[in-house]
């Protein structure tokens, strides 16, 4: 009889331990998102114009009390590039959290597959040669560009897919292949470019949020409402996927088209994100393993955490490209690098576990 | 009609036929088979194909009267559990996680409190409370084995299959896993079939021995008679001599021939 209590007590406090780390990264992922509120309102803050914090707070909250000055500023230049830069930043930690989860590679990113070299392929044969891959699109063509010939490198490599089987090895070597060969054809299109043309394309290449309006908002906006409740949907597959292949499968996943519905939507968010703001590799390795170390694998904390990690490195990237000098605003993608990568090797050094052996 | 049948299942990767004509006697419910045989006899991927993992090219399974063929791949492994062989992984995920997983079987975003509750019974039960909050990588090949049959029975099905669920693990915990594996089956009035290369831990446990060698059943039958079945030298290519052990169970010995 004292046995059988003992027991139960002993599965009360395993369940009880449990809640207590749920609990615990359900409160991470707030505070995640408390700081991140932090940071945009830092984002608008910070620039030439001298706007106190508790009166931008007051205009975002009751934009029917702003000067007109004060509207152009916050509303028209300086939250269009505060939200692009946290959505942009969701878009791409979520597509590398699930990159490196359907890869099972810790080096896999949105962009592993070729993905960024294929959009600066595209818009360089927009900025050099003039061509639009898509007629009638006016002055978006670079943009569109660099979004079509990323979607059509992902569709070829679902094409190969079909023909070699669906393993992440194959993938990864197809995805280097394509690497190569766009980053040749955009040598090919640097070499007959004009000084102009090349200082147009380095620039793009380099990343920039000073593009953002309210509809790129929208498009990058719609697209994470339409893939995150997919990946969302399917959390208990791909923690599921982590455990092996055969384990997954075992437990009924369709492991072949886990991998490239999921492809299609890491696609999908990665093209979006380069076409709208150039290359930012860095947001998609590195958002993901800050997630895994706080809250591990499980989906349910990692996905979100993924999300808010890649938003906060994009929204404090946006802070210092202004802040570093004033007047001038720089590239993003190279302080991406530069304030992430310091911080990634802290991580890695403090961490208590490794994950990937 | 009640239990588990195999009719005539046949199966090839490629060209190279792995199965032939596998005909099983029906495997009653409540009652443990040991499916024993030489590496390479099939034995894992007669499971997957039971299972449904493997499209088998002919035969049919049916499992308590159900022709597992009509179900879909999900419906049918929610009815038959199988426990891979291996299970090598590095992720960020405590023992108790990928019970949880398991528990879940991908239904549903939200863990219910009977959730918990069941998981935490399963992971105590299975002797592994203890690990629940250590991460999967950090196991041993012994505790991570104990991981994944605490992740088979956790879950609710007609039937069990197990593959090699004790060939990482120490003398007693072998006998404790066999030993909560046979209840669980007899508790829950289902099919139970494992796959193990001890022929006296199958002497011992199993109810029902099938024996497979180059992708055709041997011999099935009752653990005295298949043992003692000239055949089984043969196929393992030894000797085999069985005795009586102090508490009259079967005894195997092997001699290399």
């Amino acid at each position: 009889m004292s046995d059988q209590t003992f027991q139960t007590s002993a599965v009360d406090a395993l369940a009880a331990g449990y809640r207590a780390r749920n609990l615990k990264r359900f409160a991470l992922v707030c505070v995640a998102a408390a700081i991140l509120f932090t940071t945009v309102v830092i984002d608008v803050i910070t620039g030439p114009a001298d706007l106190s914090f508790v009166r931008t707070m007051q205009v975002i909250l009751d934009p029917s009390i702003a000067s007109a000055k004060e509207s152009v500023i916050i509303w028209d230049l300086r939250l269009p590039v505060a939200i692009l830069a946290i959505v942009v930043g969701a878009m791409l930690g979520v597509a590398g959290a699930e990159m490196q989860t359907i890869l099972n590679n810790p080096l896999a990113d949105p962009f592993t597959l070729g993905l960024s070299s294929a959009a600066s392929f595209g818009a360089a044969l927009a900025i050099v040669l003039g061509w639009s891959v898509v007629p009638g699109v006016g002055s978006l063509f670079v943009t569109v560009n660099a979004f079509v010939v990323a979607m059509a490198t992902s569709m070829a490599l679902f094409a190969f897919t079909r023909l070699r089987g669906v393993s992440p090895e194959a993938m990864i070597l197809v995805g280097i292949a394509m690497l190569f060969t766009f980053n040749a054809l955009l040598s090919f299109l640097q070499y007959g470019a004009s000084e102009i043309q090349l200082a147009q394309l380095v620039f793009w290449q380099m990343g920039s949020l000073a593009r953002a309006t309210w509809p790129k908002v929208g498009i990058c906006l719609i697209i994470l409402l339409i893939v995150l409740p997919y990946f969302i949907h399917k959390s208990w597959a791909l923690t599921a996927l982590r455990m092996g292949e055969e384990k997954a499968a075992a437990l009924g996943v369709n492991v072949s088209v886990l991998r490239l519905a999921v492809l299609a939507g890491v696609s999908l968010l990665a093209a979006v994100a380069v076409s709208f703001v150039g290359a930012i590799a860095f947001v998609g390795l590195v958002g993901p393993h800050i997630a895994r170390m706080i809250v591990g694998e499980d989906q349910r904390g990692f996905l979100p955490l993924s999300a808010l990690a890649g938003a906060l490195i994009m929204s404090g990237t946006s802070i210092a490209s202004k802040a570093i000098t004033p007047g001038i605003v720089y590239p993003i993608g190279m302080i991406t690098s530069l304030i992430g990568i310091p911080f990634f090797i802290v991580l890695i050094l403090g961490q208590r576990k490794r994950h990937w052996q | 009609m009640s239990g588990l049948n195999v009719t005539d299942l046949s199966f090839s990767y490629g060209s190279r036929q792995v199965l032939k004509n596998i005909h099983l006697e029906t495997l009653p419910k409540g009652q443990l088979t040991a499916l024993i045989g030489p590496n390479a006899a099939g034995k894992s991927t007669l499971f997957k194909c039971i299972s449904g993992l493997h499209k088998s090219s002919r035969g049919t399974v049916t499992l308590n009267g159900t022709d597992l063929s009509s179900l879909s791949g999900q419906e049918r492994l929610k009815r038959v559990c199988f426990m891979p062989q291996f299970f090598a992984a590095n992720a960020a995920l405590t023992v108790f996680d990928v019970v949880m997983m398991a528990q879940k079987q991908l239904r549903g975003w939200r863990v219910t409190s009977e959730d918990t509750h069941a998981v935490a019974r399963a992971l105590d039960t299975g002797g592994i409370s203890h690990l629940a909050e250590a991460y999967v990588g950090e196991l041993s090949g012994g505790q991570a084995q104990m991981v994944s049959v605490v992740q088979a029975l956790v879950r609710h099905s007609e039937a069990y299959l197990f593959d090699e669920p004790t060939s990482a693990l120490d003398l007693r915990h072998q006998l404790q896993v066999l030993g909560r594996i046979r209840t669980a089956i007899k508790n829950r009035n289902a099919v139970g079939m494992v796959a193990l290369h001890d022929l006296n831990l199958a002497a011992r446990f199993a109810d029902h021995l099938i024996l497979i060698g180059h992708g055709t059943i041997v011999a099935q039958g009752a653990p005295a008679d298949v043992l003692r079945d000239p055949k089984i030298a043969e196929i393992y290519g030894v000797n085999i001599e069985i005795s009586t052990g102090p508490r009259k169970d079967l005894l195997v010995h092997a001699y290399a021939s």
